[in-house]
């Protein structure tokens, strides 16, 4: 079931450089693209049904298409802020074959008739970054970017733009708000970024490993491409899998796979002895799953009719001998952290979500506080610029929703110790 | 579990509490004729600004490049920034206190930044511990910055750290030492254990026939 697109000879030696890929028939796509007319690579896109790669899962070749037409400045940037706790997918993709970006990002730029790109990758990538630079101006001597790629009338710059620590930043309008020299505070939607986003121009904002599909998909074509995976996810993902588990890493499948095929192995299950609890189907924001969930087909359309996402693709296992309070207190640690505090529910809300926990943890808390908790999450909800605080709320609601016992269990016993406490304290 | 650093008044940003002094003259930006800049840093600084459009966009690299001048964002580095940029310090000052990289608190040049992740993975693994154990290791030195870092994406070696941009990893509480001494010896942090080195985990399974 497993097929190598993106990951194909990842290790290859030299791969990171131009020769390295050239050898392997690099950059050979990039003219057969630049034959075809801009709405032909466009209708491909479309075509192949690729979804986006980097959380939210919206059609590519339809995103790129409702830049507005005609002479304008317009904006392509790649979003290589990976930050989403649990994914790792992209900094491989990039430290290993980053040629391969840089010609999906040509193509994608061609067909959405941008001149100006711009990646923007996470500040704490730095030597990822050196590697996407290094590449960025191989291409660029070889004549693949600037004035006139290949003979073409296509124009094309492109900067590496390094972030400098902010999760939030990840998020597509907060990013624009970052490569604008500001603080990452998202925007108000609409306007859309492909209307108005990077200094007031139509922008497209593509994840790496959305961009890193393109030039498989010219080459192979788009009815090729639908073949991988299963009806609406297609294609092959590159699936970072972590926490308890024996073989942490970037597995490359096709859509569809068995979750438990997956987690148990390719990335070799729980350590001897443990079983697996729950664990994240798309990184830390998206709810969690059980062991009963193992059989699900892992696609966008199975992880969201089990109550949960695909995300990112970034699955982190939690066995047996952990607490879920722990977990869950990282979660929300996490997100008070990132919040950018531009709105008041996520501000507020992870802050408060963080205390109640604590409180939990210290034997003060009252049944009455996980009511309130899930409450706090629903109100959350989609009341905000923003998906941050729904990443942390999605998460915590659902461990409440699937492990109340195991947190009222918690509150008693600590609630009990911390009486234990007092007595010895007042005797 | 690792506390976020937060300030007595509760906020991560300094001089939150602080109120403003309605004397003072508006901020301005920094006079050429008087303010220093030394060449090299005005060249990097000007170099980000061609790049894009709107010069306000080479703020993060030049804060960064200011930063590694400086050890972090103090007042005379953001002076130079903002006298090259054409903006106010005070423009400067509301990225650097967003932004975690960016040190905001005196630390001399040539600082080693140590982030130990402690995110979930991370700390599944065990990193609430080696963050422990780096503090412990640096101890008092004023020339590391040791941060408890949210999730660096290197979970596939888990629990790691980021050593002056380096990622090592898997990391024991008993490696910190040796992470300290090599920073202060100017060596490369612990080779066999750089994520640069790691062969993916996807080739190690196809070769083993697992996929």
């Amino acid at each position: 079931v497993s097929s190598d697109l993106l990951f194909e000879g990842i290790d290859e030696p030299g791969l990171a450089t131009l020769d390295g890929y050239r050898r392997r028939g690099g950059y050979e796509t990039l003219p057969k693209a630049l034959r075809m007319s801009r709405d032909e690579v466009l209708n491909e896109l479309i075509e192949s049904e690729l979804r986006g790669r980097g959380g939210a899962g919206f059609s590519m070749g339809k995103k790129a298409s409702f830049l507005p037409k005609g002479d304008m400045d317009k904006y392509l940037v790649c979003n290589a802020d990976e930050s989403e706790p649990g994914a790792f997918k992209d900094r491989e993709l990039m430290q290993k074959n980053p040629h391969q970006l840089i010609e999906g990002l040509i193509i994608a730029a061609y067909a959405a008739a941008v001149t100006r790109a711009f990646i923007f990758i996470r500040g704490e990538y730095a030597e990822v970054a050196d590697i996407l630079e290094r590449a960025a101006e191989e291409a660029k001597e070889a004549g693949y970017l600037g004035e006139r790629v290949l003979n073409s009338d296509h124009n094309l710059i492109l900067w590496v733009h390094r972030g400098a620590g902010a999760y939030i930043c990840g998020e597509e309008t907060a990013l624009l708000d970052a490569l604008e020299g500001k603080r990452g505070n998202p925007r108000l939607k609409p306007p859309f970024p492909a209307n108005q986003g990077l200094y007031q121009g139509p922008t497209l904002i593509n994840n790496v490993e959305t961009l890193s599909n393109v030039p498989h998909i010219i080459a192979m074509g788009a009815a090729d491409y639908v073949k991988l995976g299963v009806p609406n996810s297609t294609g092959t993902k590159v699936v970072s899998v972590s926490g308890n588990v024996q073989r942490p890493g970037n597995y490359e499948v096709e859509l569809g796979i068995s979750s438990r095929e997956l987690i148990c192995g390719l990335a070799g299950g729980p350590p001897a002895g443990r079983e697996i609890k729950f664990w994240f189907p798309g990184g830390s924001s998206s709810p969690v799953l059980t062991a009963d969930d193992l059989d699900l087909p892992y696609d966008f359309d199975s992880m969201a009719k089990a109550g949960s996402m695909l995300g990112s693709g970034s699955i982190i296992v939690v066995d047996d001998s952990n607490d879920v309070l722990d977990v869950a207190l990282k979660v929300a640690k996490f997100y008070r952290h990132e919040s950018c505090g531009k709105c008041t529910p996520c501000r507020e809300g992870t802050n408060w979500t963080v205390k109640m926990l604590e409180r939990i943890q210290r034997g003060e808390a009252t049944p009455m506080d996980l009511d309130i908790m899930a409450s706090v999450q629903e109100r959350i909800i989609g009341h905000c610029l923003c998906v941050l605080g729904d990443s942390m709320a999605m998460p915590i609601g659902s461990m409440i929703a699937k492990f109340r016992e195991e947190f009222e269990a918690h509150m008693e016993s600590a609630r009990d110790a911390a009486d234990r406490a007092a007595i010895e304290a007042a005797a | 579990m690792t506390e976020i650093a937060r300030f007595s008044h509760g906020s991560r940003v300094p001089g939150w509490d602080e109120p403003v002094d309605l004397e003072l003259d508006p901020a301005e930006v920094p006079d050429p004729a008087t303010t220093d800049v030394p060449d090299d840093l005005r060249e990097e600084i000007e170099g980000y600004m061609t790049r894009y459009p709107d010069r306000h966009s080479a703020a993060l690299p030049a804060l960064t490049a200011a930063q590694h001048r400086h050890g972090w964002c103090s007042p005379e580095a953001l002076e130079q920034v903002a006298c090259v940029m054409r903006v106010t310090p005070g423009y400067l000052a509301a990225l650097a206190t967003f932004y975690d990289m960016l040190r905001v608190e005196p630390a001399p040049p040539g600082t080693h930044a140590i982030y130990v992740c402690t995110n979930i993975s991370c700390s599944l693994n065990g990193a609430d511990a080696l963050y422990d154990a780096m503090r412990e290791a640096a101890g008092d030195d004023e020339a590391f910055d040791v941060r408890a870092f949210e999730c660096l994406g290197a979970c596939d070696i888990a629990p790691m750290a980021s050593v002056d941009g380096t990622y090592v990893g898997p990391l024991a509480p008993a490696d910190c030492v040796r992470i300290v001494e090599q920073c202060r010896a100017g060596e490369e942090v612990l080779p066999e254990r750089q994520l640069a080195r790691r062969r993916a985990a996807d080739s190690v399974a196809r070769e083993a026939g697992l996929k």
